[in-house]
């Protein structure tokens, strides 16, 4: 096709979203993604290690902030979200922050039904 | 605009010269860039991602609630686990993970051969993870700790008949074990539904990656992918701890 041949003699593509000008799209390397891998698995040995000391109330803590750690690393580098444009990252902190408000409601609820009860 | 009804190809070699645009095949003409369009398909997915967010959240509270309410049975229930089954399964999930966003990046970096290599990668150890979650259930399935007609309790109220260390719990406190099991398997099993159609998913992509489709230029079905996967494992992420781990001290009362 024409274009194609017409594609190929464009210095500067904009259209192309894998060309190396594109500042806006940022490619996450191997070596980075390597990473994030070892720190992953590093977090799950920490929360087995953690899971198996008696820290009385402290044990389910431990493992949420350990999980959440996890969690944060993935969205920001797995799933590029740190590269993202302000559209996505709102996006995404809206939904968990949405998230934590049901929560909170709906515990205040449950906590509330039977006040003065017991 | 009759011309662009008889002839568009012509009509759009003109607008093209004109704005000096390139055209790629996967650009829909609603969009004004091809940067635009990937931005609003990465904004979809994540709003389908959020939708599933609430979907699990809803599971996850529960847990939370029952887990107050039958502190004992969860405990007991919890403790039935295998740790090293759960956190082999993690880091399976991880390695999986891992696969899929050296996939996305040879999708960026156009190569083909990597790219089928990598979801290769990912498929198998989405399908090694379901393997294990196959033993688990079945070992739940053998103990008869699939809640419902034929769930037997025995071994919550008499666990040094069967070798374990745990509390004895009273009958009636002993039933309520079954509510840690059907959130296990609601919350378990929801997550492996996820990986399954995804599986499915990957099987897919495989065949178009593998046609040569996404290393073009092309990488929104492989990046929107990348994002369900990673969402997947991070429910995992959670399900871990809170399922198996975070009960094994429970607290004097």
């Amino acid at each position: 096709m024409a274009h194609e041949v017409e594609q190929e003699q464009h210095f500067h593509d904009p259209s192309n979203v894998t060309n190396p000008e594109h500042a806006s799209h940022h490619i996450v390397s191997p070596a980075q993604y390597a990473l994030v891998f070892a720190a992953l698995l590093t977090g799950t040995a920490l929360t087995v290690v953690a899971a198996n000391i008696d820290l009385g109330v402290l044990n389910p803590i431990i493992a949420l902030g350990i999980a959440c750690t996890k969690a944060i690393i993935v969205i920001l580098f797995f799933m590029h979200v740190k590269y993202q444009s302000h559209l996505i990252k709102t996006t995404v902190a809206a939904g968990f922050f949405m998230f934590l408000v049901l929560i909170t409601m709906t515990l205040s609820d449950y906590i509330s039904r039977a006040w003065g009860l017991w | 605009m009759d011309s662009a009804i008889a002839n568009p190809q012509a009509d759009h070699d003109a607008a093209e010269h004109e704005h000096e645009h390139v055209f790629v095949p996967q650009h829909r003409h609603h969009f004004a860039t091809e940067e635009q369009q990937r931005e609003a398909g990465s904004f979809g997915m994540w709003l389908f991602l959020l939708t599933e967010i609430m979907f699990f959240g809803g599971l996850f509270f529960a847990y939370l609630l029952y887990r107050n309410w039958y502190y004992d049975a969860f405990v007991a229930a919890s403790n039935q686990l295998s740790i090293p089954l759960g956190a082999s399964n993690t880091a399976i999930l991880i390695t999986s993970g891992f696969f899929m966003a050296l996939a996305v990046w040879a999708a960026e970096v156009r190569k083909k051969a990597l790219l089928v290599v990598f979801l290769i990668f990912t498929t198998l150890f989405g399908l090694a993870f379901l393997g294990i979650k196959y033993v688990e259930y079945h070992e739940k399935w053998e103990k008869h700790h699939i809640p419902g007609a034929s769930f037997d309790a025995s071994e919550f109220i008499n666990p040094s008949a069967y070798g374990l260390k745990e509390n004895p719990l009273p009958p009636d406190v002993a039933q309520k074990t079954q509510m840690f099991f059907f959130l296990y398997f609601a919350m378990t099993g929801m997550h492996a539904l996820h990986m399954i159609i995804g599986i499915g998913l990957l099987v897919w992509l495989l065949a178009r990656a593998q046609r040569g489709d996404f290393t073009q230029g092309y990488v929104a079905p492989i990046e929107n992918f990348g994002l369900y996967w990673h969402f997947v494992d991070i429910v995992w992420l959670y399900l871990f701890p809170l399922l198996y781990l975070i009960n094994r001290h429970p607290l004097a009362h």
